[in-house]
């Protein structure tokens, strides 16, 4: 027994000092962000000495451009939020198609999908590029490079596990349904759908995360300052306050990962399935 | 969906292609025709506003010639090599301590993954910066530890280091998968192990390094693949400097393809990474394959 709790004890004091190492960075952007510039670079602790609101205060001024911080925030969730619905949609029909019919060509459809899995985004920037500016979307006020993509159920990776999903849920509630007299569509609402729901919400947080996290699309993509989303704007602003303003790029950080955090601190208390699903990509 | 009569009998014969279609529209029209062009304007001279005025081999060849791709190369090799070990290691060692039923182990479970909650993010990227810089915090750890601070942005050596730590930070992604693994391991196994006079060492090494195995194996293949594609971190921490040390093939394809606006020498560069993708994991599957163990049936 006595060897049972020296052992607990050791593994607490080894998760405290490595959960204090892997906060500390987060800590002290916070700490940070309520300091004069001239203190930042001076202390590594993590309480301000003299602490001030000019980080703060100067976030939320503009550059005197047409973007400020909050209209950054306001741009990106408003093409991610439709972003994150329009995935869940394609992802749970094609995932449904795939997990629940059989269909002449399926097997090579399916090689093509795992494919996919391992293709790096990297290779499709130029093609993807090139088309777009064919079709007139770069810049386009509804975002739609940064939508479309993902409104077809680009992420193959949740339409992976979505298909892992449809075939654990056994087959005899589709043919009680279909006894029933339900159709395939009502099938996937009624019966399914409540099923998956811990599945939805992972995919959801998931596409959230990484869509707000993207910043090499809204690179190539959105040109005009009015309608940057945050990625861009807090490199915007590292441009151009590195150097002296640093509370102030830090408090723009800090916002700009809020959302995230609360998100995930909701996700996490919904259901278990967030934090396992995570490795699934990055 | 659409209850039009006519239509009804059409969707209902064909309604398995109608529910991938989503999907198979998005695959075609933003994955695999692209990836076909990308790879015929890898012959060409495409560039941008020029148009193309040659087709034939030279991407590749300028390739093989071009000091600062072949230093890329081995600069994405070695940041690869090195980040995926460190994470994977890492978030087995944390992984294997949160794999217990002690009271509030929820909480330091979320505090692990909570970096990995901000991947990519240009925000994350932002704070390694200053943490990093002449009178950041981690040179005022050193300062007062009694070492000299070191230069870290600045030196050739150390800039890879910088991005490779905050990969490493945000291993909670191999880290969950590895802690699920671990809670899957039946209790029959280990307690049969402790009856026999096991320790934890060798109860780790014989019973749940082997039955972890396949996810070690399945989350380093996916790191690998994102690690040959890291463009975020040395893009926002140093963009490629100095000196070129931390510019990786995702940069080098970017600065060509949208700074000079040369899409086909960018697409031919994009393909040498794909390639190099196929290459590594081909090796890796071949060489991990037999150091996993495989509970049930043999891999493909």
């Amino acid at each position: 027994m006595k060897r049972r709790q020296r052992h607990a004890l050791l593994r607490y004091l080894l998760l405290t000092l490595g959960a204090f190492v892997m906060i500390y960075p987060l800590l002290w952007l916070v700490s940070a962000t309520f300091r004069s510039n001239s203190e930042i670079f001076s202390a590594a602790g993590l309480i301000p000495t003299a602490p001030t609101l000019e980080g703060w205060r100067n976030a939320f001024a503009d550059y005197g451009g047409q973007i400020n911080l909050l209209r950054a925030m306001g741009n990106t969730y408003a093409y991610v939020l439709p972003k994150v619905l329009l995935t869940l949609i394609s992802t749970t029909l094609t995932a449904y198609g795939f997990a629940r019919f059989q269909f002449a060509g399926k097997r090579l459809f399916q090689i093509l999908l795992y494919c996919t899995l391992f293709l790096p985004q990297t290779v499709l920037y130029v093609p993807q590029f090139v088309l777009f500016e064919q079709l007139g979307w770069v810049d386009s006020p509804l975002y739609l490079p940064l939508v479309v993509p993902g409104a077809l159920a680009g992420e193959t990776a949740l339409v992976v596990m979505m298909i892992q999903f449809f075939r654990n849920i056994p087959k005899v509630y589709d043919e009680a349904a279909s006894l029933d007299g339900c159709h395939s569509l009502q099938l996937l609402w009624y019966v399914l759908l409540p099923m998956l729901k811990p599945v939805l919400i992972t995919c959801g947080v998931l596409q959230l995360l990484w869509s707000v996290n993207d910043y090499m699309g809204p690179l190539l993509y959105v040109k005009t300052p009015s309608r940057y989303p945050i990625s861009v704007y807090v490199k915007l602003s590292m441009d151009a306050d590195s150097g002296f303003a640093w509370n102030r790029v830090l408090a723009v950080c800090c916002v700009a990962m809020l959302p995230q955090i609360i998100m995930y601190f909701i996700a996490q208390r919904r259901s278990d399935m967030p934090i396992a699903a995570g490795g699934i990509k990055m | 969906m659409s209850g039009r009569k006519g239509l009804v009998g059409f969707c209902k014969r064909n309604r398995h292609i109608l529910y991938i279609m989503p999907w198979l529209m998005g695959f075609l029209m933003f994955q695999g025709l692209p990836m076909l062009w990308s790879l015929i304007c890898g012959f060409s001279d495409f560039h941008l506003f020029r148009g193309i005025s040659q087709w034939g081999l030279q991407n590749y060849t300028a390739i093989l010639s071009d000091a600062a791709a072949l230093r890329a190369i081995g600069i994405t090799l070695l940041y690869t090599c090195i980040t995926v070990p460190l994470k994977i290691m890492l978030g087995m060692a944390v992984a294997y301590l949160l794999h217990t039923s002690l009271k509030g182990i929820g909480i330091f479970r979320t505090l692990y993954y909570l970096p990995s909650i901000l991947g990519s993010s240009v925000a994350a990227a932002v704070l390694w910066k200053a943490l990093f810089r002449d009178g950041g915090v981690v040179n005022q750890l050193l300062q007062m530890v009694g070492l000299s601070p070191v230069a870290w942005l600045a030196e050739p050596n150390t800039a890879l280091w910088v991005v490779i730590l905050l990969r490493v930070w945000e291993f909670g992604s191999p880290m969950v998968l590895m802690l699920a693994a671990f809670q899957q391991i039946p209790h029959t196994l280990l307690d049969a192990a402790r009856l026999d006079g096991a320790g934890a060492v060798s109860i780790f090494f014989r019973i749940q390094l082997p039955m972890i195995s396949p996810v070690v194996f399945y989350s380093a293949m996916l790191q690998i693949c994102t690690a040959l594609q890291e463009f975020n971190a040395p893009f926002i921490i140093t963009d490629g400097g100095p000196m070129g040390s931390t510019t990786l093939i995702s940069l080098l394809i970017y600065r060509h393809a949208f700074s000079r606006y040369e899409m086909g020498y960018a697409s031919a560069l994009a393909w040498v990474l794909f390639l190099l993708t196929a290459v590594c994991v081909g090796l890796y599957l071949l060489l991990g394959k037999r150091l996993v163990f495989w509970e049930q049936e043999e891999p493909r």
